[in-house]
């Protein structure tokens, strides 16, 4: 690693939540020292290095800490102990169009922007037409900031922010914005950035752009951090975070459980019928039990235990699996696959045996469900999991084995042809 | 209350050695530091008081014509209540008056407006990174900017009324620029503390409007003169300085003195109805002090310490407290 761009060295931040705010002089006097308050450690002794020319993604669920950081090494915050170093020229780009006066023109509040964000009044001078390129508001630039649109000003403040290439730039959740066209357009002048070595800090609840976006990335939770390293990994907790986050909110919840009505299955059977049942389920990868996620690409099997007290003839076993947001991603049974089980007495195993399971991240849950001649002896509803790592940069659900070539049909100087082949990332 | 004391400042990068400024979040304040980190944003102190103007007449006809009518307005309308109607003992009272209010206008005008400053724009506070007294410092750039609109109404005056004294004691002129260099400390020093306070004492607005806009005024001699209240305090065997006190007083004699210019201008009250103005048939009750040519200069000086003094309490103050702004907001 460069040197640190960004070294945030033990930093913790208190909040204090007020049950009744003061802010009267009457108030403030009477309740002298003695305002009904909690602490809420936003931040709680955090150590980060960030070298010069990384991407880094800050991931965490909500209230996790993560824009608290990010306002800390902008400076907006201020830590409550601990210090943090930033190298060379910064900006941040937490609200984009902060500052925006209504009143006046675009071409006034681009000055007064980037003032804002330190920069002289002939540095804007000098790339005035550049930012308003950029923003692609050529047209509108003398208008006052009232008749723009959201996505305009919104457009109009990340030109200004990057515009002035700081060391580091500080980027919160503001990628979201603008029409399709324009992301790109962001994402492009992000690319820049990286290619030319500079320090970008990004904060995004979209683990897909820090898959894409970043070079590494550190996951908070409750003001720690939980995790930090290649963003697959990472992304990987995170979402056993958010995973336990949504847990102990359904707990608290107490909900119902859901009844999910199945028409392949017939009727649903409790604890399956007398004649035959589920018996235990493994799931193993090549890397289990080690670890407890495979990675994209990687062999399945799985193990679904079996019992039969008495003869039953030609089981039907069914595997199901669904996707992080309960979506079928694939549905398949011994009869489509093509394979009778014959009579079956006592107790066993039916294995499956995926050669590639070629999803990308996330949690899948399986359904496994027994069924002879139509009718549904066992069902187990989501109950078992397996979770996928993908440790590359693609993004999307599917793994697809891929390889890309240029073709060129009027080599102009080049001779030959330009073929760059690329196996399947793993 | 008080919990975090921080402040972002540029220092040498001897922990990162290399020739690129690092810049440390953390618990440390400096008045110095804070006063070079205001020095890099000046373009958005000019900016924001651009912005001030501009906001202020935007969509309106007559523009920035308004801040040369409000004062000739506001001129006219003292003039004709004192001098034509309950009649004052002051000669060429508009010229008086005027001398006193523009520094009175400037000083109103910066401290009504910077005490809202850092909580009318707690949207940038809370989202953008910069020194935030220049918030409460852009307050007192329009301010002055008023300062000398109003300023060109005065000359007006001066030359419309064929204003003579003011030739006559012209070694006095020069005096207005310590005043005024004075003032702006003054000012910028209160500006920087009521803006920060507000954010924690939110009536502090109100309290404002009646000390600066009503108690200040009249605990000013602008109305009525100097002199005259000093010898009337001498009468009553207190210290006749005690107005010398209020450091806009030693500013606004200052003025009167280099712009009025004429300490006997008190017209004899028993003589009031049958002399014309101007005429000196009779010896003038005395109005400013004549006690010396320097005597004015040394109270601007004493003035201009009490403010420079001010003004760094209220940065360190500013300092201690700003860590919390963007919560508190």
């Amino acid at each position: 690693m460069a040197t640190p761009a960004v070294r945030v060295e033990g930093v913790s931040k208190r909040f204090r939540l007020y049950h009744e705010k003061y802010t009267s002089l009457k108030e403030r006097i009477i309740h002298m020292n003695n305002m009904p308050h909690e602490d809420l450690w936003a931040l709680a002794d955090v150590d980060i290095e960030i070298g010069q020319g990384e991407t880094v993604g800050l991931l965490g669920h909500n209230g996790s800490g993560k824009s608290t950081l990010l306002k800390c090494i902008a400076g907006i915050l201020q830590p409550t102990s601990g210090r943090i170093l930033v190298r060379g020229q910064l900006a941040a780009m937490l609200e984009l169009g902060s500052g925006f006066h209504p009143e006046l023109s675009g071409r006034d509040n681009i000055y007064l922007n980037a003032a804002l964000l330190g920069m002289g009044r002939h540095d804007v001078e000098r790339r005035f037409d550049e930012i308003v390129a950029f923003a692609e508001l050529e047209h509108f630039i003398d208008n006052q900031i009232r008749f723009y649109s959201s996505g305009m000003q919104a457009r109009l403040g990340f030109a200004v922010a990057v515009t002035f290439e700081p060391e580091v730039l500080l980027v919160d959740e503001v990628l979201a914005v603008g029409d399709e066209n324009f992301q790109r357009k962001c994402l492009e002048r992000i690319q820049l950035f990286q290619s030319q070595g500079r320090t970008i800090i990004l904060v995004t609840h979209s683990p897909d752009q820090v898959r894409v976006i970043c070079n590494r990335a550190f996951v908070l939770d409750h003001g720690k951090i939980v995790g930090q390293g290649a963003p697959g990994e990472v992304i990987r907790i995170y979402r056993e975070c958010l995973l336990r986050a949504g847990e102990a909110l359904s707990d608290s919840l107490t909900e119902e459980p859901v009844v999910i009505e199945m028409e392949e299955a017939g009727r649903a059977v409790a604890g399956g019928s007398d004649r035959m049942q589920i018996g235990a389920v493994s799931i193993e990868h090549s890397r289990s039990p080690e670890q407890a996620y495979l990675i994209s690409g990687d062999p399945l099997r799985l193990r679904v235990g079996w019992r039969a007290p008495v003869a039953v003839e030609d089981p039907m076993f069914s595997v199901s699996i669904f996707n992080p947001n309960r979506e079928l991603v694939y549905a398949a049974n011994t009869d489509q696959l093509g394979v009778r089980l014959g009579t079956l007495q006592g107790s066993g195993e039916v294995v499956f045996d995926f050669d590639s399971v070629p999803l990308l991240d996330g949690r899948f849950a399986v359904s496994l469900g027994i069924q002879v001649g139509g009718e549904v002896h066992d069902w187990k509803e989501q109950e078992h999991y397996f979770e996928v790592m993908n440790p590359s940069q693609v993004t999307g659900q599917l793994l697809l084995a891929v390889r890309v070539r240029v073709e060129v049909d009027e080599p102009l100087d080049v001779p030959g042809r330009v073929q760059i082949d690329q196996g399947a990332p793993r | 209350m008080i919990t975090t004391v921080s402040q972002a400042v540029t220092v040498p990068a001897e922990v990162l050695a290399d020739d690129v400024p690092v810049r440390v979040v953390s618990a440390d304040v400096k008045v110095l530091a804070r006063l070079a980190d205001m020095w890099r944003y000046r373009s958005l102190f000019l900016g924001l008081v651009r912005k001030e103007l501009k906001v202020k007449y935007k969509s309106s006809v007559l523009g920035f014509l308004w801040s040369l009518l409000n004062p000739a307005f506001t001129l006219l309308v003292y003039w004709f209540v004192f001098e034509k109607v309950l009649g004052s003992g002051i000669q060429a009272f508009a010229i008086f008056l005027m001398s006193g209010l523009v520094v009175y206008n400037l000083f109103n005008y910066a401290t009504m407006n910077a005490t809202g400053a850092v909580v009318n724009n707690a949207s940038i506070v809370k989202k953008v990174a910069f020194p935030r007294e220049i918030l409460a410092l852009a307050s007192v750039g329009a301010a002055v900017v008023f300062f000398f609109f109003q300023a060109i109404i005065l000359v007006i005056a001066l030359v419309a009324m064929r204003y003579q004294p003011v030739l006559h004691s012209l070694h006095y002129l020069p005096l207005v620029i310590p005043a005024f260099f004075t003032l702006i400390v003054l000012c910028a020093a209160l500006a920087v503390l009521l803006a920060a306070l507000n954010v924690y004492l939110r009536d502090m607005a109100h309290l404002i409007e009646i000390l600066v806009g009503v108690a200040w005024f009249w605990a000013t001699p602008i109305v009525y003169a100097y002199s005259e209240i000093s010898t009337k305090l001498a009468g009553h065997h207190l210290p006749a300085w005690l107005p010398l006190l209020n450091p806009l007083t030693d500013i606004v004699v200052s003025f009167q003195r280099a712009i009025y210019a004429q300490p006997f201008g008190g017209r004899p009250a028993s003589a009031l109805k049958s002399l014309k103005p101007g005429s000196s048939l009779l010896k003038s009750a005395q109005l400013l002090p004549n006690t010396g040519d320097w005597w004015y200069l040394w109270h601007v000086l004493i003035a201009l310490g009490f403010s420079v003094v001010l003004l760094f309490v209220a940065l360190t103050v500013f300092g201690r407290i700003e860590g919390n702004f963007a919560e508190e907001l």
